[in-house]
């Protein structure tokens, strides 16, 4: 598996900072953010392939962010973070176009296989797109 | 206290009611019976009064006949012719072919000696000086005596009359018939005890009376009652008995006509009448009374089983009132605790993570370590389930609806349960009834709502026992019912069950939320849960919902 970057994104700085560390140890390059704005600029300077976002958080909420992500960088997955066992939000994620959701408090192996699952997707989708750009380059040529 | 004012409300409706009923019932059959006795009254009066009238001008005008003819004798013959006897019997015969009704006749010189006498007393040469009418005649010139003895010593009356002839006065005589006089006033009485009499001035009964009253007696009627002309009196008798006179004055006001009559002969008719009138207001007295109690009754316990029930469903409406704001409150709680119950689960990953590296390996409390880290994690988890449990009773989803068998969510939900209700010997009984409709409804909602309540029923039985499941429809409704045979719910509890948080079960067994997130689900599928419980016999739920039928596609 190639190493890819995740970009936490949580206003709760002992839950963010914490997720961070046990990522990193599992060799994950994980950076955070403490709120949507943070992380929308984040994403424009240094986009990574998976984005872990929070639904429930003060200033832009979960869904806005994502509407956001996925206009500025369509290509980067994210996974809703939820404390809600509220599904509605969920639904509401998953058709803005998220990745998967998980539930608050969340087991770390868990959201490690959901991050790889996303990475995978986002490398299939890259692959189809480089493929596509070359076909077209070989049609100019 | 209810009751006082129940029975308050009801005294005063009949109270009411009873008066405004009454009294013009019980006034208006008081009026209409004395203005009928006093049209009655007034009729007997006026007839009496009549009669009374017509026969003292009867009696008046025999009498004026009389004097008539008797003047006419004395104006027609002189002293000498009548002082002979066959002169007298000739005019006698005479008078008494003319008009009748004399006994005798007699001629009376000025000395007050008899001179000449026809009838059937021996009277001639009797002195009437004496008599009292003798002077009466003499300073009247004609006079009509009231009833006296006389020198025969039988009651009688007589009109005399007084002629002056070459400076002599003479006196002419006669009786009036007793007989004859006495059936002329008797002609007036009336009915069983009707009576007709004449008293004088004096009140002495100048005629027989009807029933054993003497001729000459003192009557007891007080003739200054009466008036000029004609009156009626009403006077109570010896007896107390109201009884009606009506007098009327004949011979220039000395003798006084009476006709009395007893109204209650005539009035038995009028009693008759305030017999009928007496049962049927009292009748209809009886039946209003009756039938308002009875309506009045029948209102109250209406409006006391109305109170009742909106008492009720206020209860209800509190009850639900309060199991939302706990919701609510409960939803609040869930999320404020959920993060940082999240905090501590990473912090406590990340420990464990740490102590996977060598240095700690070596560490002399290790073991303890490792262990404490795992034991956080479990109360961790157990906390995440209560909150998830809070979260799912605050969750206000709009059901999500598919066609759903009732029966087939019942029988998935059994299987779920089943090897644990097996290896604790608990025997799980259907009755599904067949045929129930397919109805739209949320799939995961039911079974969830099944789920808790066969979770219930299996941890209230414990070990060895039985739940039966029941299905059948109600009318528009589908009624499931769990019954366990377990220990039942205490009464002071069994109002409380709905609450979220409130669990009879170990701590850290159950959350307390099984049975709000069901009433929560069953009421915004638009139906209702009811318990039924008796300690030591078991517990049955029964839920209750509608049936919604799917929409064709």
């Amino acid at each position: 598996m190639d190493e890819f970057s995740v970009l936490l994104v949580d206003d709760e700085k002992d839950y963010l900072e914490t997720l961070l560390k046990r990522l990193l140890k599992r060799r994950i390059k994980a950076t955070g953010a403490n709120s949507g704005e943070e992380a929308l600029k984040i994403l424009k300077e240094t986009p990574p392939d998976v984005v872990v976002l929070d639904v429930r958080m003060q200033g832009m909420d979960g869904i806005q962010t994502l509407k956001e992500i996925k206009k500025i960088r369509p290509l980067v997955e994210v996974i809703m973070l939820t404390g809600h066992a509220n599904l509605e939000v969920a639904v509401e994620g998953m058709e803005a176009g998220a990745f998967d959701y998980l539930m608050k408090p969340t087991d770390v192996d868990e959201l490690l296989y959901k991050l790889e699952d996303a990475f995978k997707r986002k490398k299939i989708q890259e692959q189809k797109i480089r493929r596509l750009e070359e076909d077209k380059q070989l049609e100019k040529s | 206290m209810k009751k006082q004012i129940y029975a308050n409300l009801q005294r005063k409706i009949i109270f009411i009611t009873l008066l405004v009923s009454f009294i013009p019932l019980v006034s208006l059959s008081v009026i209409i019976y004395y203005q009928f006795a006093q049209v009655f009254r007034n009729t007997i009066e006026e007839r009496i009064e009549y009669r009374a009238r017509v026969q003292s001008n009867a009696i008046d005008l025999f009498l004026k006949e009389r004097t008539a003819i008797l003047l006419a004798m004395a104006d027609t013959y002189t002293f000498d012719y009548l002082a002979k006897k066959n002169n007298l019997e000739r005019v006698f015969q005479i008078m008494n072919n003319r008009v009748g009704g004399f006994i005798d006749l007699g001629l009376i010189d000025s000395t007050g000696r008899q001179v000449a006498y026809v009838g059937p007393y021996n009277l001639v040469n009797l002195n009437y000086n004496s008599q009292p009418w003798f002077h009466e005649v003499e300073s009247k010139g004609v006079y009509s005596s009231d009833i006296f003895m006389g020198y025969r010593q039988i009651p009688h009356f007589i009109i005399a009359l007084q002629r002056q002839e070459n400076k002599k006065r003479w006196i002419l005589r006669a009786t009036i018939d007793s007989d004859i006089f006495e059936s002329l006033v008797r002609v007036a009485q009336v009915g069983k005890s009707g009576d007709a009499f004449i008293i004088n001035k004096e009140s002495f009964y100048q005629t027989h009376l009807r029933f054993g009253g003497q001729i000459l007696t003192k009557s007891h009627l007080d003739p200054t009652l009466f008036g000029e002309g004609t009156t009626v009196v009403e006077k109570e008798d010896t007896d107390g008995k109201k009884i009606f006179y009506a007098g009327s004055w004949l011979k220039k006001n000395s003798w006084l006509l009476v006709i009395s009559q007893d109204p209650s002969e005539e009035m038995t008719k009028l009693f008759r009448t305030k017999r009928i009138e007496v049962v049927i207001v009292v009748f209809g007295c009886l039946m209003i009374i009756l039938t308002t109690i009875f309506t009045t009754h029948l209102a109250i316990r209406h409006l006391e089983t109305a109170d009742r029930k909106m008492n009720e469903l206020n209860a209800q409406l509190v009850h639900s009132d309060k199991l939302a704001a706990l919701g609510k409150m409960a939803a609040g709680v869930a999320h404020e605790i959920n993060n940082p119950l999240a905090v501590i689960a990473e912090k406590t990953g990340w420990m464990e993570d740490l102590l996977t590296e060598e240095d700690f390996q070596k560490s002399q409390h290790f073991a303890e370590y490792k262990k404490s880290l795992g034991k956080i994690e479990e109360h961790v988890e157990r906390a995440r389930k209560v909150i998830h449990g809070m979260l799912g009773f605050a969750r206000r989803m709009e059901p999500h609806l598919e066609d759903v068998d009732i029966n087939e969510v019942l029988d998935q939900t059994i299987t779920f349960l089943e090897s644990y209700a097996r290896t604790n010997n608990i025997v799980i009984e259907k009755e599904l009834e067949t045929d129930l409709p397919i109805m739209a409804s949320d799939r995961a909602q039911l079974q969830q709502v099944f789920l808790n309540l066969l979770t219930n029923a299996v941890d209230a039985i414990g070990k060895n026992g039985k739940i039966y499941l029941t299905s059948r429809r109600i009318d528009s409704e589908i009624a499931v019912s769990v019954r366990d045979d377990g220990p039942g719910i205490p009464k002071e509890y069994q109002s409380r069950v709905f609450e979220p948080f409130f669990t009879t079960k170990q701590s850290g067994k159950g959350t307390g939320l099984g049975l709000s997130v069901i009433y929560n689900i069953v009421s915004s599928m638009g139906g209702s849960i009811a318990l039924d419980s008796e300690e030591g016999k078991g517990t049955t739920f029964t839920v209750r919902l509608p049936i919604v039928v799917p929409e064709k596609k």
